[in-house]
């Protein structure tokens, strides 16, 4: 355990911890924009060029605003909900592998804070944690609606949860492995695993949407139901936590799409790549790769948030257990059986 | 019962369709509708820099205004006063001297004109009213400010500019 290995470790976690924040705060832009854009009008333009400076503008606000605390409220739950939300967000970074290794002189740096071989159950196990920072939230407030808003949003992630874990299954038996490194190097070149598992992916997508309480499963914060759900009482910098680690959450779910389903940092063409430019450049490319494909994610998710109305409860109900469950289910036998017919010949 | 109009159509709700059920055609179609909305010009206009054109009989700012030879025509009769619904105008009215004959129309004039631009209400009742055909609410949108006592405007920025200058 060399004092070296540690820097690294620590610079690519500030590294990775400062990205995301970014990207995290530039989403909140970007979804106006995008908003804006589709709408037929522009978003904010006014803050620096294009209203660039915006999402600091933003931040500013949040951290001058008045801290308020109802009174009846449950002091210590109230301040742990945003904190928990924020925590289980950025944690789910630590195992996406954001880059094929770099070779800085004799020294090896893996782009990747820690390959776990239980990397895939790791993700998952944080994702259910998700929930619980919406859930403590709603209840501390002393509010009806945030605790309905909880309830919702409570039910929701863990019936989504089970299709999830499903569509996950069949792609697992398709790599034989859950080290989110061996993933993305299975998937070299153009072998992405969106060519074996097409229904594997449109299920994982869909509860992907329905786990980041992004539209059109935002039934724990919409306005016109529930006012302003969990995060109804919140003010000031507990609910800017709120509404970033919802935009981290976002960010992290399409890092896992892209590199459990498409390629990671693979993309079409990289061995003439990697030849042609060195040790450290080409894996670099390759991470920017993986950030074209997370924008395209994002950029996804905000566009099906302007298209599609609201699931009503029952709707949402439905569709989670008697409708995607049955397709996990059937999709991870229909893989089972294909993998088994191929392996025989 | 007799329905009262020809127009009654009964609701028949069909159980939905395979393609209804399984959501995805009427996402995508939905989808490209969104993109296309996408790539269209938009519809914004960048005030203040750009402005939009107003109608032939846009009621703006008021401005008192100066006859063929410059002098005021307004001389503080008060009809406009009195036909203002939100009682935004007041003056007070002063005897005009003789070195200022040229200044003013009439021997009366109002020495303190103001018109409390927070109260008003851009009718046009006053422009009616006037009998010298002294004021007119011709100008552009009043510009914001912070206070409110900033809003009362006097002489000053509601006179016309004179004719020629000296």
């Amino acid at each position: 355990m060399d004092i070296t290995f540690v820097i690294e470790k620590f610079v690519l976690v500030a590294v990775i911890f400062g990205i995301s924040l970014v990207i995290a705060m530039y989403s909140t832009y970007a979804e106006r924009k995008v908003a804006a854009f589709l709408q037929d009008r522009l978003g904010p333009d006014r803050a620096g060029p294009f209203g660039i400076l915006q999402p600091l503008a933003d931040g500013l606000k949040m951290f001058m605003k008045e801290e308020i605390i109802p009174s009846n409220a449950n002091k210590w739950l109230f301040m742990v909900g945003p904190g928990l939300a924020m925590l289980t967000a950025c944690i789910g970074t630590a195992v996406i592998p954001w880059g094929s290794a770099i070779t800085l002189g004799s020294r090896v740096i893996p782009l990747q804070v820690t390959d776990i071989n239980v990397g895939v159950l790791y993700i998952f196990g944080v994702v259910s944690l998700g929930v619980y920072g919406v859930m403590i939230g709603g209840w501390a407030s002393n509010n009806k609606y945030s605790l309905l808003s909880a309830i919702r949003a409570a039910s929701q992630n863990i019936s989504y949860e089970v299709a999830m874990g499903l569509s996950i299954i069949a792609l697992l038996l398709v790599t034989n492995t859950m080290s989110l490194k061996e993933i993305v190097d299975q998937q070299h070149g153009w072998h992405w695993n969106v060519i074996y598992q097409p229904f594997g992916f449109l299920i994982f997508i869909v509860c992907s949407f329905a786990e980041t309480n992004r539209a059109p499963f935002d039934l724990p914060e919409c306005e016109t139901e529930l006012i302003g759900g969990y995060h109804t009482e919140y003010s000031s910098m507990k609910l800017g936590f709120y509404l970033f680690a919802e935009y981290i959450n976002m960010f992290v779910s399409s890092a896992v799409m892209a590199t459990l389903y498409f390629g990671g940092y693979n993309y079409p063409g990289m061995d003439w790549v990697l030849l042609h430019t060195g040790p450290v450049i080409g894996p670099l490319i390759g991470t920017v790769v993986l950030f074209i494909k997370i924008f395209a994610f994002i950029f996804f998710f905000m566009w099906v948030r302007w298209t599609i109305p609201r699931f009503r409860y029952d709707q949402l109900m439905h569709l989670g257990w008697k409708m995607l469950i049955p397709l996990a289910i059937a999709n991870v036998i229909i893989t089972g059986i294909v993998i088994a017919i191929v392996e025989k010949f | 019962m007799e329905p009262l109009t020809s127009k009654k159509k009964v609701l028949v709700q069909k159980p939905l369709t395979f393609a209804e059920r399984i959501y995805l055609p009427a996402i995508t179609k939905g989808l490209s509708i969104t993109m296309s909305h996408f790539f269209k010009k938009e519809a914004t206009i960048r005030y203040p820099e750009v402005q939009r054109e107003m109608s032939i009989n846009w009621r703006g700012m008021h401005s008192l205004k100066r006859d063929e030879n410059g002098k005021e025509r307004c001389t503080a009769c008060g009809l406009c006063a009195l036909s203002c619904p939100a009682e935004a105008i007041t003056m007070i009215a002063a005897e005009r001297k003789p070195e200022e004959k040229d200044l003013y129309r009439e021997e009366k004039y109002a020495a303190v004109y103001e018109i409390n631009m927070l109260r008003c209400i851009f009718c046009g009742l006053c422009e009616e009213a006037c009998p010298k055909e002294a004021i007119y609410l011709d100008g552009p949108i009043v510009p914001s400010d912070y206070l409110r006592k900033d809003f009362i405007y006097g002489k000053d920025k509601l006179v016309e500019q004179p004719l020629e200058k000296k």
